[in-house]
């Protein structure tokens, strides 16, 4: 709009923006209101002949100080004989926001020509920044649920879960929070988050009931809103002296999967604003989530504790040294995310010094948690059967009985091998029941198989078996091994078995390898041969005649060998 | 397990200490060390358990700190032992047998009295700030006896070095950490299930093989996808770690003392949720790491065939010989699909580079194995990345292979002849 068209707007005739639907003032050069429109009744002081300093609030006459300094400048700079460019003229002409009673306007300036003053059209913004203001609010929340999601559900640790939701809720919803679990025992978990971030664990033994709604929030029934509790009342361990005068406290569920998960406690200081009802539901949508994400992570526990409990009894024993006799035995399910599998070995010292030792190396039919369990039974069944240990034959046979009674369809091959410390030598006496047959690895190089054969165990009504008895010089090693090592599928080009030549070839090179070496470096060979391709169970014994000066065993010394990923190392 | 020097484990070597510092803290000299570990490699190699602990209780009762023994001592013999074995100067069955004694080493020195780890220290400090999603857990209970933090300490799935780890998770219970430690090649689904049930602060894992990297960057990210920080070592990451920072590891260390020591000075902040692993390595999308990783059995078949048409001499080479010209093909199209999928050219011409010292060591030109790379190329052109990471292989083996048979005067050879003790590895 230009100086000459206001003017004839000016006319009493009224104008097309008289009636404008918002404000129109038009202030002079001297700052003095010229006209206004029917709608600036919005601005009952503003008239014509008012300076408009007196009649709109501070941001509008600064702003049109502005716009008027704006505009004495670039009439300067033009008279200079610079033209005027139209970033000059945006910046002159941008909007600029406030408060005129209790509604907002954009004031949009349209300057006039020449210095002849500045019309300003007020546009009501009241509604659209209600609206833009609860966008941001909802974005705003969407984002912190969907961090807090991100967050809770990357862990399956209760621990963590707890953390992660007292913090968030510290940061998000409140100035501190605090997430109490049920009570293990008398005390209850808690985990309080305060305005620094740092989320602090205690064990307080209190009483729930002290706090009104916690109990039942703790119980997950029956089911309650978000339940107010005066700051006043709040036992010690709930209000924290670093909050100062404490403000508001509510208590909300943590609902879990038909478990309660706990109670969050969000907590504000006084002098900030109290939690509005959108706040109550928003912190309930977050509690829905925090929740759900403990009470996963405890049912994830509870299933852990129970498998591992289940699973002790079928995971392979430590191998420990036998009465001056060397020994190592490994084991490896085949798939990455099995413990346990078909393969098996078992150990039983001998009863008093100077007597033998029972080893049993095993492969049942079948693989994973069934293949198992079936380890399991037959382990058991051998265990009982030890007193016959001294015949192989007659504990196969009784093996085959036990075993025909049940499934039929389950068999297992196995080698059996009694161990005995004699003088520097150690004697083995050695049973395969349709099992690769063991091989006896010299001090010297030399590879040689022991040919003991055998029938399976639990298809046929009568077993057979021919016991061979080894004599393991100083240096020497017995190896006794699962077809996963020879049957391993692989290579450099893809496709070929390891086999047992293979097997034999290498363990040439392995002359005078302490045991723990030796069934790793087979672990490994197979392993390795297989690269990232499919690999079977594997297990593997290595028995050894110490060699001269090796008789007795140090304190702790790696007698251990690996039982597959047992944690806790070695102290 | 055995830190068997199969494969290169780079450049810089993660036990390696012996480079230290002149008086440690332990009031041990450079020197002093140096002749203990001369004195612990001798008991070893002999196989002599007893005179190998006698040497370490020794260092004790003569006042040396269980950490400087470990670091100082009983570290750099095992790394000496990837050294040994490069050059030619120890078997395969003394390279298990020096390590299966250190190992036998570390168990005596788990019972020795001066383990006991020092009276519980504070709660370490973690990193302070409530950070975008730093934790700030300040203890975990409220029992008196504290432990600084907890550690979960493991080998990348396939990794079978487990003394770096080893040696970490005995210094950090040294100083007074609660330590996990889960050994050797740790499936990643068995970790993450640990990671969930125990909750550490931070995971350690290790790495020595370059070619265990694409799995170490799943573990490492399955790590953080639980909210727990990864700390990577191992010479696998680089000597400067800089596969670590490529990975998006939390943290990296040179060596078990100086990760110890980053983790008293302040855990690692907390991953933030939501990272992905395709974010690290944009190039992968050019499917060039899929197809050769995929065909890798492929390849060395075909190489292998192309090999026989071009040197007349392999028709006269025994099965052995045959299998371990195999495996050393096998271990060059590994090592170009790992370094395809880091998009690095120096860790293929890095691996090529030290198989030719091998080779060479065992009085074979490292040029055997251009008549390979060339048939690589030849079935590859279709790949950009790959055909430039070859060119760079060769240009570095020829230069290396130029240097060797100058200075041994082997150059004489007319194809691949098979390394004795096979070459690239597999041993």
């Amino acid at each position: 709009m230009t100086g000459t068209t206001s003017e004839a707007e000016h006319g009493p005739a009224g104008t097309v923006w008289q009636s404008a639907p918002y404000p129109v003032l038009l202030v002079g050069g001297d700052g003095v209101i010229e006209h206004v429109n029917d709608a600036a009744r919005a601005l009952p002081a503003a008239a014509p002949g008012v300076r408009l300093a007196d009649a709109v609030p501070a941001w509008l006459a600064d702003a049109h100080r502005l716009v008027t300094e704006a505009q004495a400048h670039s009439l300067v700079t033009e008279a200079q004989g610079h033209p005027l460019v139209a970033q000059d003229v945006s910046g002159l002409v941008a909007p600029v926001r406030g408060l005129i009673g209790d509604r907002a306007f954009e004031a949009h300036p349209t300057p006039g020509d020449r210095g002849s003053g500045v019309t300003w059209w007020l546009v009501d913004a009241t509604d659209h920044e209600r609206v833009s203001e609860a966008l941001r609010l909802e974005r705003r929340r969407t984002a912190f649920l969907a961090e807090a999601s991100n967050e809770l559900l990357s862990s399956l640790n209760l621990d963590r879960c707890m953390e992660v939701t007292v913090r968030l809720a510290a940061r998000h919803l409140a100035d501190a929070a605090l997430v109490i679990l049920p009570a293990a025992g008398r005390r209850h978990p808690v985990a309080y988050c305060g305005p620094d971030g740092r989320v602090v664990r205690e064990n307080p033994a209190v009483d729930p009931r002290e706090v009104p709604g916690l109990a039942e929030a703790l119980r997950g029934f029956p089911p309650v809103p978000s339940r107010w509790i005066d700051p006043a009342s709040a036992p010690g361990w709930l209000a924290r002296e670093e909050l100062g005068e404490p403000g508001s406290m509510v208590v909300t569920a943590l609902p879990g999967h038909g478990v309660p998960a706990g109670a969050l406690v969000l907590l504000r200081r006084s002098g900030h604003a109290s939690f509005s009802e959108g706040e109550e539901v928003f912190a309930r949508l977050f509690a829905a989530r925090a929740g759900a994400a403990m009470s996963a992570a405890r049912l994830y526990a509870e299933q852990a504790a129970i498998t591992e409990t289940l699973m002790r009894e079928l995971l392979p024993p430590e191998a420990r040294g036998l009465d001056g006799v060397e020994l190592s035995a490994r084991y490896r399910p085949a798939g990455a995310t099995e413990l346990v599998g078909g393969d098996f070995y078992d150990l039983h010292p001998a009863a008093e010094p100077g007597g033998e030792s029972l080893l049993v190396l095993g492969d049942v039919c079948g693989k994973g948690l069934e293949a198992a369990v079936f380890t399991g039974r037959i382990r058991t069944t051998l265990h009982a059967l030890l007193p016959v240990a001294g015949d192989h034959g007659r504990l196969l046979g009784l093996l085959n009985d036990v075993l025909l009674r049940g499934d039929r369809r389950t068999f297992v091959t196995l080698v059996l091998a009694s161990v005995r410390r004699d003088g520097p030598r150690v004697t083995v006496r050695l049973t395969s029941a349709g099992h690769p047959p063991p091989l006896v690895l010299r001090a010297d190089g030399r590879v040689e198989e022991v040919p003991t054969r055998g029938t399976l165990i639990g298809m046929l009504e009568t077993v057979t078996a021919t016991t061979v008895t080894v004599e393991l010089e100083p240096g020497d090693t017995c190896l006794i091994y699962t077809d996963g090592v020879t049957e391993a599928r692989g290579g450099p080009l893809g496709d070929e078995l390891f086999g047992e030549q293979r097997l034999r070839e290498e363990l040439e090179q392995c002359a005078g390898m302490p045991p723990e070496a030796l069934t790793e470096r087979v672990q490994m060979l197979a392993a390795q041969w297989t690269g990232g391709g499919d690999q079977d169970d594997v297990a593997v014994i290595a028995i050894t005649a110490p060699r001269a000066g090796r008789e007795t065993t140090l304190p702790g010394l790696g007698r251990e060998s690996a039982s597959p990923r047992a944690g806790g190392g070695i102290s | 397990m055995t830190a068997h020097a199969d494969l290169p484990t780079g450049p810089g070597d993660v036990t390696a200490g012996q480079d230290g510092v002149m008086a440690g803290p332990g009031g041990v000299t450079a020197g002093d060390a140096v002749s203990r570990a001369e004195l612990l490699w001798d008991a070893a190699a002999a196989g002599d358990e007893y005179a190998a602990v006698d040497v370490v209780v020794a260092a004790l009762d003569d006042g040396m700190d269980m950490e400087s023994l470990l670091m100082d001592v009983v570290a750099p013999v095992q790394a000496r032992v990837g050294r040994e074995w490069a050059a030619n100067r120890i078997t395969v069955a003394q390279e298990h047998t020096i390590t299966a004694v250190n190992e036998r080493v570390l168990a005596a020195l788990a019972h020795h009295p001066s383990t006991r780890a020092p009276a519980p220290a504070l709660p370490a400090p973690h990193s302070s700030m409530p950070a975008p999603h730093g934790s700030t857990s300040a203890s975990r209970d409220h029992s008196p006896a504290q432990h600084r933090g907890r550690v979960t300490v493991a080998c990348i799935d396939g990794e079978w070095h487990a003394f770096p780890a080893r040696i970490l998770a005995e210094v950090l219970r040294l100083r007074g950490w609660r330590v996990d430690y889960l050994g050797a090649q740790v499936p990643t689904p068995h970790l993450i299930a640990h990671l969930h049930r125990a909750g550490p602060d931070v995971v350690a894992l290790s790495s020595s093989i370059a070619t265990r990297l694409p799995a170490a960057h799943a573990a490492i990210t399955a790590c953080q996808a639980t909210g727990t920080p990864v700390l990577a070592g191992g010479a696998a990451f680089g000597p400067d770690g800089r596969y670590a920072r490529l990975l998006g590891a939390d943290a990296w260390s040179p060596d078990a003392r100086s990760a110890a020591d980053g983790l008293d000075a302040g855990l690692p902040p907390r991953p933030a949720p939501g990272r992905q692993a395709v974010d690290d390595l944009p190039h992968l999308d050019d499917q060039e790491y899929t197809l050769v990783a995929r065909s890798a059995r492929q390849l060395v078949r075909q190489v292998m065939d192309g090999l026989r048409e071009r040197v007349p001499a392999m028709a006269s080479y025994s099965p052995q010989q045959l299998r371990h010209t195999a495996e050393d093909v096998s271990h060059i199209v590994d090592f170009l699909g790992t370094a395809l999928y880091l998009d690095d050219p120096e860790l293929f011409g890095g691996f090529l580079a030290w198989t030719g010292e091998i080779l060479a060591a065992r009085g074979v030109p490292a040029r055997v194995l251009l008549p390979a790379l060339d048939l690589l190329a030849e079935r590859l052109t279709d790949f950009p990345r790959t055909t430039g990471m070859l060119a760079y292989g060769h240009e570095i083996l020829r230069t290396a292979a130029a240097d060797t048979g100058h200075a041994q005067n082997t150059d004489t050879g007319t194809g691949p002849a098979p390394a004795a003790e096979g070459a690239g590895g597999g041993r």
